[in-house]
């Protein structure tokens, strides 16, 4: 299944006003990295007044900023998080990195935090796998993959010196399952059969009763 | 719309109308099938729902998945294409720098045709018989000057203008309507069934909810007679927009509005018809800076900036209607200052700013098992709630066994709606931490298992909520702010507590799992001002000394003033407040017909 979105020439991308700066001097200091490098955006947003019937795609409204290295660790972890599944494709057939990457670029405050996080954990994620294996997340093979996921796919559970790059994993899943869902394998593998017109509405049939207890 | 501009209107009208929601679409609608001249103003674009809605957009169309953002704040699809929490350049104030959670007040304002009834939930529920009394029944508050039976006539016609779901109960102050006047409702989805089960054991009534959506198409060989007798002008173009609505086709969420009109906006149900009256006039991109006073305290018209050219204008009529959502008719009467009425028009009581009130509002949500794997099928119904519980312990609060005076209507969400950014998303809580193939069955499992409960309660007007100018701030068109003032009463956080442990029973006795919220009430509760259902700040009375106006919306002070808006609001009852502003306006428009062709006016 291919992209739902379509992918964004990054050459269009690098005429948009971006500029690295040294944040880091005012953020947290966190243990699984800290916030230098982390790009300020200055791009604007779409507005009051978009036109709310347009197809949009991710670099079409602000430039991307995923670099190529971020964006094969994020395909690795996403993949990771959502891999094909009962005939569906795993996170990164579906558009979910340029999602991810639209988001994490995105100029409005909500997404500001997202932008720090999710790029220090990426950054995170390839030095810890250097550090266990020698080699980036991407590389690392199903079980080393698989540790380190399970090292911190946990925000309760995450051990000491962990719970950072564990927030990291959780806002990351949020992102991945929501741009997943979203799609139309998402709708489908859910179960999702509405959005289309009807001429009655019925209620639920029998069978859905009969579950839920209610026959 | 067919629009005019500054340049191209009429030397005089007989009413001109600000605003373009539901109490002007109304105001409009009822002036000009009367045969009134009418020019309305209104602050945002002109919006067609028929050509701009994104009737079957999916989130993956949209940027950031169709969440919510500083520009769009209730997501990319939601209908608002102007306006907002904050307006570059027309500021207001919170008269605390930095206030509390209970002490804080956000303010929405909607910048286009057509107004906040573009995006709201379409629930219309009628004030009972104690909404309108409630100082008499249990001694807080103020009573409207007019009853129940006052307004139930309006109630009628509107709800057959507009159609209206619902269905007659016979429940204690949740008026049944007369035969004829309310559409079938939808049936329920399974949620809302499992959930009407278990709250009968908890004593609470799961009934049809009331919203402005077609369930079917409009009787127009019926109705026109019934709302408009004898004035064969209004009954023919009425049927004829009855006949341009279509029935809801089962899809698409309301609040992205509606291309085949099967829901209510005023553009797409009161504004049509009086357009094709040929007796309205509509401009907009006009932001209304003040009311113009004339001779012998009347009204000469209004003064307004053209926003596109920031060039002042005046209109000017036998009648002003106000109708610019209650805040902004406060604004603009306080900024209405003459040497005869020095503190703003309309103002000798000095009530124009005090009483404000918002609903109160406090949601839990909780994962049902039972809910759990269900067969897949089509729950997306009428865009909105198909049930909802009207409040049940009248005689519980009355005897003092509540330690709350008013109650609250419980309003659903949840089941099979289309997934979208937030699925699956802080499931932590539920899934202990997962990923791979077992977060997808896990997804699989909890998709349509939620259900989400809001209450919606009635908040007692107190000294401490209200508005006025701001000394400094100002808009880009140099027109003084607002500035409010806000702190909720015990009442309210009491009712919000009741809401909550209310919710968490009705969870737990479903099986479910409730989850975890921030345990302090006023984090947990909405901030004022944030259910945008604001109303008063120009009560209506009996005694100009202690109100604003009449029981018409007519000013005590210049009697060709009429507010049609929730500003004359004085009590704000659990019921969502826009259909008793639509029943209002018709009324204040009745008024005013009347006393223009008595030449009172």
């Amino acid at each position: 299944m291919s992209s739902v979105r379509g992918i964004i020439s990054r050459r269009a991308a690098i005429t948009w006003i971006l500029k690295a700066a040294a944040a880091g001097a005012v953020a947290p200091k966190l243990a699984f990295g800290d916030s230098r490098g982390v790009p300020i955006v200055y791009s604007r947003g779409y507005g009051l007044d978009p036109d709310l019937r347009k197809n949009y795609t991710p670099g079409e409204l602000w430039p991307l900023i995923l670099s190529q290295e971020q964006r094969v660790a994020a395909t690795a972890l996403c993949d990771e998080i959502m891999p094909a599944d009962n005939g569906f494709p795993p996170a990164s057939a579906v558009g979910v990195v340029d999602f991810v990457d639209e988001w994490i670029s995105a100029p409005y405050e909500a997404q500001r935090s997202d932008r720090a996080l999710i790029l220090r954990g990426l950054k995170w994620i390839d030095k810890e796998s250097t550090r266990r294996f020698g080699m980036p997340f991407s590389e690392a093979g199903a079980s080393g993959k698989a540790e380190i996921c399970d090292a911190i796919c946990s925000v309760s559970r995450a051990s000491a010196g962990l719970e950072e790059a564990a927030k990291f994993f959780s806002r990351y899943r949020d992102l991945v399952a929501g741009a997943y869902y979203s799609s139309p394998a998402g709708f489908k593998d859910l179960g999702y059969v509405g959005n289309i017109p009807q001429a009655s509405f019925d209620g639920p049939p029998e069978d859905v009763l009969r579950k839920a207890g209610l026959l | 719309m067919p629009l005019v501009s500054p340049k191209t209107t009429r030397d005089r009208y007989d009413v001109v109308v600000v605003g373009s929601g539901a109490a002007g679409g109304q105001a409009a609608y009822t002036l000009t099938l009367g045969g009134a001249r009418v020019l309305m103003l209104e602050a945002g674009r002109d919006y067609s729902p028929e050509t701009e809605t994104p009737m079957f957009n999916t989130p993956n169309q949209a940027p950031l998945l169709a969440t919510g953002t500083s520009d769009k704040p209730f997501g990319f699809f939601d209908a608002t294409v102007g306006g907002g929490w904050s307006i570059e350049g027309e500021p207001y104030t919170n008269a605390k720098p930095a206030p509390a959670p209970d002490e804080d007040f956000r303010w929405w304002r909607s910048r286009m045709l057509g107004g906040k009834t573009n995006h709201w939930g379409r629930l219309s529920f009628r004030n009972g018989p104690y909404d309108f009394k409630p100082r008499t029944r249990d001694g807080l508050g103020f009573d409207w000057p007019i009853s129940y039976e006052d307004v139930a006539p309006y109630y009628d016609k509107v709800e057959m203008l507009i159609g209206v779901y619902g269905s007659a109960e016979g429940l204690e102050n949740t008026p049944d309507s007369p035969e004829g006047c309310l559409l079938p409702p939808p049936k329920p989805r399974v949620t809302e069934i499992l959930a009407r089960k278990h709250a009968r054991k908890l004593g609470i009534p799961i009934v049809a909810a009331h919203r402005a959506v077609l369930t079917q198409r409009l009787d127009s060989s019926r109705l026109p007679a019934l709302l408009h007798p004898g004035n064969s002008f209004a009954q023919s173009i009425v049927r004829q927009s009855m006949e341009s609505r279509a029935a809801c086709f089962w899809a698409t969420d309301c609040g992205r509005g509606c291309s085949i009109r099967a829901n209510y906006q005023s553009t797409t149900v009161h504004l049509p018809p009086a357009m094709a009256s040929g007796n309205l006039d509509l401009l907009t991109n006009v932001m209304v800076r003040e009311v113009e006073l004339g001779p012998g305290d009347r009204a000469r018209g209004i003064i307004y900036i053209d926003k596109l050219t920031g060039v002042e204008h005046r209109a000017s009529a036998r009648v002003v209607v106000l109708a610019a959502s209650s805040c902004e008719t406060v604004r603009l009467l306080l900024n209405s200052k003459t040497s005869r009425f020095p503190s703003g028009m309309a103002n000798s009581s000095g009530l124009v700013g005090r009483r404000i009130i918002d609903t109160v509002g406090c949601s839990v949500t909780g994962q049902i098992p039972s809910l759990e794997g269900l067969p897949p099928h089509n729950e997306d119904g009428a865009g909105g709630s198909h049930v909802y519980a009207p409040w049940w312990l009248y005689r519980e609060q009355l005897s003092g066994k509540l330690g709350f005076p008013r109650g609250y209507h419980i309003e659903f969400g949840g089941g099979r709606s289309m997934p979208g950014a937030s699925t699956m998303a802080d499931s932590e809580w539920l899934t202990g931490g997962t990923y791979g193939k077992r977060f997808r069955e896990e997804a699989r499992r909890y998709y349509g298992s939620f259900v989400h409960f809001a209450g919606r309660g009635e908040m007692i007007p107190n000294d401490k909520c209200y508005c006025e100018l701001d000394p400094s701030a100002r808009d880009k068109w140099g027109i003084p702010s607002l500035r409010f003032h806000w702190k909720f009463s015990d009442h309210e956080l009491r009712q919000a507590s009741h809401m909550r442990s209310t919710f968490e029973s009705l969870i737990s006795e479903m099986g479910g799992r409730v989850k975890a919220q921030d345990r302090d009430i006023r984090k947990a509760m909405d901030p004022g001002g944030s259910v945008i259902h604001e109303v008063g700040g120009a009560v209506m009375g009996s005694d100009p000394r202690t109100s604003v106006t009449n029981s018409w919306g007519q000013s005590w002070d210049v009697q060709n003033v009429f507010l049609a808006d929730g500003s004359t609001f004085v009590s704000n009852a659990d019921k969502n407040p826009t259909l008793t502003i639509m029943a209002l306006a018709w009324r204040a428009s009745d008024r005013i017909a009347a006393e223009m062709s008595r030449g009172n006016l």
